[in-house]
């Protein structure tokens, strides 16, 4: 009877994280910079406890992977379904990452590690972030400029379309499309250049 | 960088998001991929000439409803598979029932016909060129949704891939019959079924490289 109301009360808290995390992200869907930056934020953190439990084996590439599937949630933003649980959406993409550097490893021993139970992407978080090998900052001067100069100008300068678009000489529609293009790019520069273990 | 000022640079300036970003991709990819099929089968094979005497039996509709019931259940996996953590669901069935369906009157047919005839009804006069043909008048199709997939995130890209194969396919043979003279059954149950098969063995092989995100 206590283990059942044990039980229902973790449940009902994992529901009310997610909810409070679905709620962010539909802000952000619609274009909330605040409310999408608290979600990315709490993401990092179950992000990060779902495959440090994973990854005994992988240690040094826990923090990649975070920043990769970071990269890859914002990218694939626009395939989340407003009514779908958020749980079973991030969950297959941190799973398709993890399984993804799994194969570029060529180690399966992690693989017996059941992936299945989807819920524990919410059940955990770490917001202890070491340092990340692989430096994105590094990868982002290596796109052509149309893509760099969009991000940096506005991604990490803050300025806005108009202000990015005068200061670049691009039209605010090569802006906009510069940035989403670049973010696409870096992840898949991300995907090709893995670090050798 | 560090996780914070990537979360940072994300999330600044985050433009909203269109919510129907995927399904236009998919209507973008089966109108110019339909128009194109469309043009093949025109170019390179003419509607047959007596498509309104045939469009009088029913081999024909038989034929139509056959592709689009495929073709529509397919285009519900292929959607359903395009999002992270969205099952396909039973969607499946919608292509396992029209298949059975014209694979027990192809059966009948060839049961109840004289055993010297039976060859010859499952052959018809174009038996060697159709599943080919499908397969071709498919491929602008199949082009358009690997286009459309590629802009979303599919997790399964080998069923992905197959699912966007088999509606191709489907499209494809949709089409073709516009052109096809045959009409028996027994030809419908093996040589579209093949054609259908080709694009969605062709999608489920370069589904893992081509997919891939």
């Amino acid at each position: 009877m206590e283990r059942s109301t044990a039980f229902t009360d973790s449940a009902s808290r994992l529901k009310s994280g997610e909810d409070r995390l679905r709620g962010q992200l539909l802000l952000g869907l619609d274009g909330d910079a605040a409310a999408y930056q608290a979600f990315l934020q709490a993401m990092s953190g179950h992000l990060r406890a779902f495959f440090k439990r994973r990854m005994a084996s992988l240690p040094n590439d826990i923090e990649d992977l975070v920043q990769e599937t970071l990269l890859a949630l914002h990218n694939q933003r626009h395939t989340y379904h407003r009514d779908q649980p958020l749980t079973a959406w991030a969950h297959a993409i941190a799973r398709y990452k993890l399984i993804d550097l799994f194969r570029a490893r060529g180690g399966r021993e992690a693989l017996h590690e059941p992936l299945e139970d989807d819920l524990q992407v919410f059940a955990a978080s770490d917001t202890d972030a070491s340092d990340a090998r692989r430096d994105l900052g590094r990868l982002l001067e290596q796109l052509p400029d149309h893509q760099r100069l969009p991000i940096v100008h506005m991604k990490l300068g803050g300025l806005s379309v108009i202000e990015t678009a005068a200061a670049t000489g691009m039209s605010e529609s090569a802006v906009k499309v510069g940035v989403h293009r670049g973010l696409k790019a870096l992840a898949a520069l991300i995907g090709m250049k893995e670090p050798k273990s | 960088m560090k996780t914070d000022d990537l979360i940072a640079m994300l999330a600044k300036g985050v433009a909203p998001v269109d919510p129907h970003v995927a399904t236009q991709r998919f209507l973008t990819a089966l109108l110019a991929g339909g128009a194109g099929a469309l043009a093949l089968m025109l170019l390179g094979y003419g509607i047959r000439p007596d498509l309104a005497e045939a469009a009088l039996a029913p081999m024909l509709w038989v034929k139509l409803g056959f592709a689009l019931a495929v073709a529509v259940s397919a285009l519900v996996l292929t959607m359903r598979l395009a999002r992270p953590g969205v099952q396909p669901g039973h969607a499946w069935i919608g292509v396992v029932l029209p298949w059975l369906a014209v694979s027990v009157m192809g059966l009948v047919v060839v049961l109840d016909a004289p055993p010297e005839a039976r060859l010859g009804l499952v052959l018809g006069r174009t038996w060697l060129t159709c599943a080919l043909s499908i397969s071709f008048i498919a491929s602008p199709v199949f082009v358009g949704l690997l286009w459309a997939l590629r802009g979303l995130a599919p997790t399964r890209p080998a069923l992905a891939g197959a699912c966007a194969g088999l509606l191709a396919g489907a499209v494809g043979a949709l089409v073709y019959a516009l052109h096809c003279p045959e009409i028996e059954a027994p030809f419908l149950a093996v040589w579209y079924v093949l054609g259908l098969l080709i694009p969605t063995a062709l999608g489920a092989s370069i589904g893992p490289k081509v997919l891939r995100w």
